[in-house]
């Protein structure tokens, strides 16, 4: 428009004067802000602390590989269907744009990685959703490589362990996607009939399709702080129900409360009580 | 007529039109019955024209009908001997869902289903036929009743999913529904379920894991309603048209994709124009079908089905490892 043409041009007259927020933000890289209590620390603390804030104790999101890093003995981890990867079954617009664009910012080939590996000594298949790729939205190679680790937990007879965080089902794969709820959850149903332990542990955000599968269907159902958990969306049921939901709706803890989980535990602590609970599942006992 | 739906208004009008003519040559005197017989051939080309060329905007209108029969109008048309039982033992009893044992064609069945209102009062008590997870506690607590007795169980499915509500979420409706879809995969009697109206998302799965998908021709089933998807998409729930097309959510769509296992059909303009006999008559025909496919198997061969017909569902591809490294490198 030709108003358009004017403003351009114009110059700015006065001196900007940085925001708080600007003024806050550090060189990324060295340092990290944590998003829960804004102080600012040393990236490399925060990392070693499994991105849990040293002042607050707020979980910054772990991408899977960095998941795998901070509980497997080095070099014990063994990939699973890496190169599974997602076509467009319904023909759905942007599909595969937004799927390519995804592999190169986060950097993996789907939203869940999957395979085998030693956590101090004990043999696990495991299941580790990340929701930098796509949310974790859940589709066919999403259930897909699920259900592969779980029949590969059956055949080794090991434990499986499942780290969520999903939007839930991918909508771009339709009815597909909702059909990998009944597929992960019956390969966990034969699993356990046979007598696997199923251990879920529900990260920020465990939520619909996924929150209403496998996440839910542990023998042990976990939860770190703060994650939000539910089926519906915050916004729907408020729009449905018409009443303003408490702060803490949705929260670990809120489901904590109402005897939805079996413990809400911190990451610096996961990995001690996971190989707790793998020892008391051995088959038998370890007598001594 | 009552009811008509915005996609066959052409079919409304032209209908009129005739009845208009038939009164006049009655009350009138003129004769046209030659042009109102032109007009009938018409009606029938066009009938043929609208109800064949159904888009899916169009049926998910006819699956959401309020004169659309409903679990409990079919019930009583399928089923003999059926007894309502209620409660899920836990914390109260749903009327979104309804349950019971029966028998069809002779055999002891289970039946279990989806209940909406037809008006606003009975909405309001069967919570527009979205389930809280004392619902679906009650469907599990009977199938596994069923598996108890082994009778083979039916699933109607008519919901517009789980209910969005603070109380469900507060007594695990996540947990619920995923309860049901884990035991359904291993329940040791077969299982049939039928769309008879939407099947919406996980509280439509929750009572759908089954040895046969059946559906009815004008139903739907899929992962979000088209106005969801809308929204979410493009940030515009007046899109929900766009949407149903792209969704792929019709019967004809499950059945290319390999979801469903047989469509049911339905009279011209959807199952509320039928007489409800036909249609449960239909239906009948079809369960028939598989029950007879299915009663034969043992436990063992029942559930190994069950998982592989699930364990195929999805598309994906394997590349290979070499494109993976360029990949890797990028």
């Amino acid at each position: 428009m030709l108003k358009d043409l004017f403003t351009k041009t114009k110059k700015k007259k006065y001196a900007t004067i940085p925001s708080d927020r600007d003024q806050q933000d550090v060189p990324e890289g060295l340092m990290t802000k944590c998003s829960g209590c804004k102080k600012i620390m040393y990236t490399k603390e925060l990392q070693k602390n499994n991105k849990v804030c040293i002042h607050c104790g707020y979980h910054h999101q772990m991408t899977a590989y960095e998941r795998i890093e901070s509980l497997f003995e080095a070099g014990s981890f063994t990939e699973l269907d890496r190169n599974m990867l997602s076509v467009n079954p319904l023909g759905f617009p942007d599909y595969l744009e937004k799927i390519e664009k995804d592999k190169r910012k986060a950097n993996m080939n789907e939203a869940v990685v999957t395979g085998t590996g030693k956590i101090e000594g004990y043999e696990v298949a495991v299941a580790i959703m990340d929701s930098h790729f796509r949310m974790g939205s859940m589709g066919s190679v999403v259930g897909e490589k699920i259900t592969r680790a779980i029949e590969k937990a059956g055949e080794l007879h090991i434990p499986f362990i499942i780290f969520t965080a999903s939007g839930g089902a991918r909508m771009q794969e339709g009815i597909l996607s909702l059909m990998q709820m009944a597929k992960t959850s019956a390969a966990l149903k034969m699993f356990s009939e046979d007598g696997g332990l199923i251990v879920s542990i529900m990260t920020h955000p465990t939520t619909g399709g996924v929150s209403a599968s496998f996440a839910s269907l542990g023998d042990i159902n976990l939860a770190e702080p703060g994650a939000l958990i539910g089926f519906a969306g915050r916004r729907i049921i408020e729009q449905t129900i018409h009443e303003e939901l408490p702060e803490d709706f949705q929260t670990s803890e809120f489901l904590m409360k109402h005897g939805q989980l079996d413990a809400v535990i911190s990451r610096t602590e996961l990995k001690e009580k996971l190989v707790n609970i793998l020892k008391i599942h051995v088959p038998g006992g370890e007598w001594v | 007529m009552i009811g008509d739906l915005e996609f066959e208004r052409p079919v409304t009008d032209l209908r009129k039109k005739i009845d208009e003519l038939k009164e006049l040559t009655e009350t009138a005197d003129v004769d046209l019955t030659a042009e109102i017989q032109k007009l009938e051939k018409r009606l029938e080309s066009l009938q043929d024209d609208i109800y064949k060329n159904m888009k899916p905007w169009d049926r998910v209108q006819v699956a959401r009908h309020p004169g659309r029969p409903t679990t409990l109008d079919y019930i009583p048309q399928i089923f003999s001997d059926f007894l309502e039982l209620h409660g899920d033992r836990y914390y109260g009893d749903d009327e979104a869902i309804v349950a019971g044992i029966a028998t069809f064609e002779g055999i002891p069945v289970t039946v279990i289903g989806h209940q909406r209102g037809k008006d606003t009062k009975e909405n309001i008590r069967r919570n527009f036929g979205m389930p809280h997870p004392e619902g679906y506690r009650k469907a599990l607590r009977l199938m596994k009743q069923a598996e108890k007795f082994h009778r083979p169980v039916i699933c109607f499915i008519d919901t517009k999913g789980a209910f969005p509500g603070k109380a469900a979420e507060e007594r695990g409706q996540s947990e619920a529904i995923a309860k049901n879809i884990f035991e359904m995969a291993g329940l040791k009697v077969p299982i049939i379920c039928i769309v008879i109206g939407e099947g919406g998302s996980g509280g439509a799965l929750a009572l759908g894991v089954g040895d046969r998908i059946l559906m009815l021709e004008n139903s739907t089933y899929s992962v979000i309603s088209p106005e969801g998807a809308a929204a979410l998409l493009w940030k515009d729930a007046s899109q929900a048209k766009r949407a149903a097309e792209t969704m792929k959510i019709t019967a004809p769509d499950l059945f290319g994709l390999g979801i469903v296992d047989e469509i049911i059909p339905e009279a011209k303009g959807g199952a509320h124009k039928n007489d409800l006999k036909d249609q449960a008559t239909a239906i009948k025909d079809s369960l028939k079908r598989s029950l007879n496919e299915l009663l034969p198997l043992s436990t063992v061969e029942i559930v190994d089905q069950r998982y592989m017909k699930y364990k195929k569902i999805g598309q994906y591809e394997i590349e290979e490892e070499r494109n993976l490294d360029q990949i890797k490198s990028r």
